[in-house]
């Protein structure tokens, strides 16, 4: 297929470089951690994103650095990616759509008279 | 029961503007392109960092050093939330920098250009992360979720990178002759290298839009370079400068400005590596990966031995 040859902006295709093959990488990275930050009390901690680091703590100056460069945040979690359970797109059916015929747990479903207003 | 296409399920999405999510299906060529986009991008942020980092000691004051060194860490940032979005569609890190460091995968060419003046700093703040910019607003909507993500946040950082090369070059350019000479030369070498930026013109391509029918792109280089170059063209005015386009003219009828032609050979060459700085860049990355090397085996060393204490 030809679909990768197009240059785009920030897309320089590799055919034109001329480069030697990369060496392999066989697992060197440390541990990916999963990042979530408070940005302020009373509100949840968000996940901001990921990053890599050798344990917890590096894991939370990293984030420090990485993740609340302009006072995003005054408290941090980090948790190791691989302890994550996720769900799967292919589990989307069976698992959410039993809600969208359930239109009567919303309270729009409900049409009151005009003298209720505010419930 | 309907046979469903996988690759019309998907383009389906695209055309709906559903993000599509690490985990979803989609077609190999949506990730390899990805992968590849983003990986270069984020090399671009992280060797982007050596150009402005020759000029942190050089700094003509403390608030100037202070900027410039906020701005190379923010530089550092973007790379790293760019490779983890890259991380998400299957490589590894160490892959994506072994890649860069072979030269199998690329950066963005402007940083293959020297830094020679203090002005050049503003030049590419102004010039090159104005450039820049252009391209990452609209990445802010590209489909692949974790990119577009990234992007967001890259904007909203980008943008002070930007106002404060225009601020350090209007302090030139309402200095001595000596400052507004120095302004206006850095403006001369950086305006053609920015242009080269968007990449060659969309009548050099003859693949198919595949980016653009993925909405992994949705403006063409040549519609970035223009709206670049309809804004420089009137922000220029208020530093009292002028771009060296003898060209480069309002077109009342195409409500854009005509520019002259870019030179091609030259962009190529960098491309293929024989920009003034190729070496000296792939060289600064590679020494402090080599260099680095104890570091990263000693930490992940005291970890695996304070988990067994």
């Amino acid at each position: 297929m030809n679909l990768l040859r197009k240059y785009y902006y920030g897309d320089i295709p590799e055919d034109k470089t001329g480069a030697v093959p990369p060496a392999s990488a066989s697992g060197h990275d440390w541990p990916l951690w999963e990042v979530f930050i408070r940005s302020k009390n009373g509100l949840e901690h968000k996940h901001a994103g990921s990053l890599h680091a050798a344990d917890a703590k590096m894991a939370i100056e990293n984030a420090r650095d990485v993740y609340t460069r302009r006072m995003e945040g005054i408290s941090i979690w980090v948790v190791e990616s691989k302890y994550i359970t996720a769900t799967n797109p292919e589990e989307a059916g069976e698992l959410y759509e039993p809600a969208v015929d359930k239109i009567y747990r919303h309270p729009t479903f409900y049409e009151l008279p005009d003298e209720v207003n505010h419930m | 029961m309907p046979v469903v296409d996988p690759d019309q399920l998907f383009q389906d999405k695209i055309d709906n503007e559903i993000k599509i999510e690490p985990k979803d299906q989609m077609p190999d060529a949506y990730r390899k392109t990805n992968i590849r986009q983003i990986s270069q991008h984020a090399h671009s942020e992280i060797v982007g960092m050596l150009p402005e980092g020759n000029w942190i000691s050089r700094a003509p004051s403390l608030k100037r050093k202070a900027i410039l060194l906020a701005k190379v860490q923010d530089e550092g940032g973007h790379g790293l939330y760019l490779y983890s979005a890259a991380e998400t569609l299957g490589m590894s890190r160490e892959e994506m920098i072994n890649d860069l460091h072979s030269g199998k995968a690329k950066y963005s060419s402007i940083f293959n250009y020297p830094t020679l003046s203090w002005a050049d700093i503003g030049a590419i703040g102004w010039l090159v992360d104005g450039a820049a910019i252009m391209n990452q607003v609209m990445l802010t909507r590209t489909s692949y979720g974790p990119y577009a993500r990234a992007m967001v946040r890259i904007c909203k950082e980008e943008s002070f990178h930007q106002r404060q090369g225009f601020d350090a070059l209007l302090v030139l350019s309402r200095g001595t002759k000596e400052q507004r000479d120095m302004c206006q030369d850095a403006i001369n070498r950086w305006w053609w290298p920015a242009l080269m930026m968007f990449g060659p013109r969309d009548t050099e391509s003859t693949n198919s839009d595949q980016s653009m029918k993925w909405k992994i792109k949705r403006k063409s280089n040549d519609e970035l370079r223009q709206n670049f170059i309809d804004m420089i063209a009137e922000q220029i005015k208020t530093l009292g400068m002028h771009l060296p386009d003898p060209d480069l003219k309002w077109n009342e009828e195409r409500k854009h400005y005509d520019f002259g032609e870019i030179n091609w050979d030259e962009f190529w060459q960098v491309v293929k590596g024989n920009g003034p700085c190729n070496k000296q860049r792939l060289d600064a990355r590679r020494k402090a990966w080599e260099e680095g090397e104890w570091v990263r085996e000693a930490a992940i060393e005291y970890a695996k031995k304070r988990l067994t204490s």
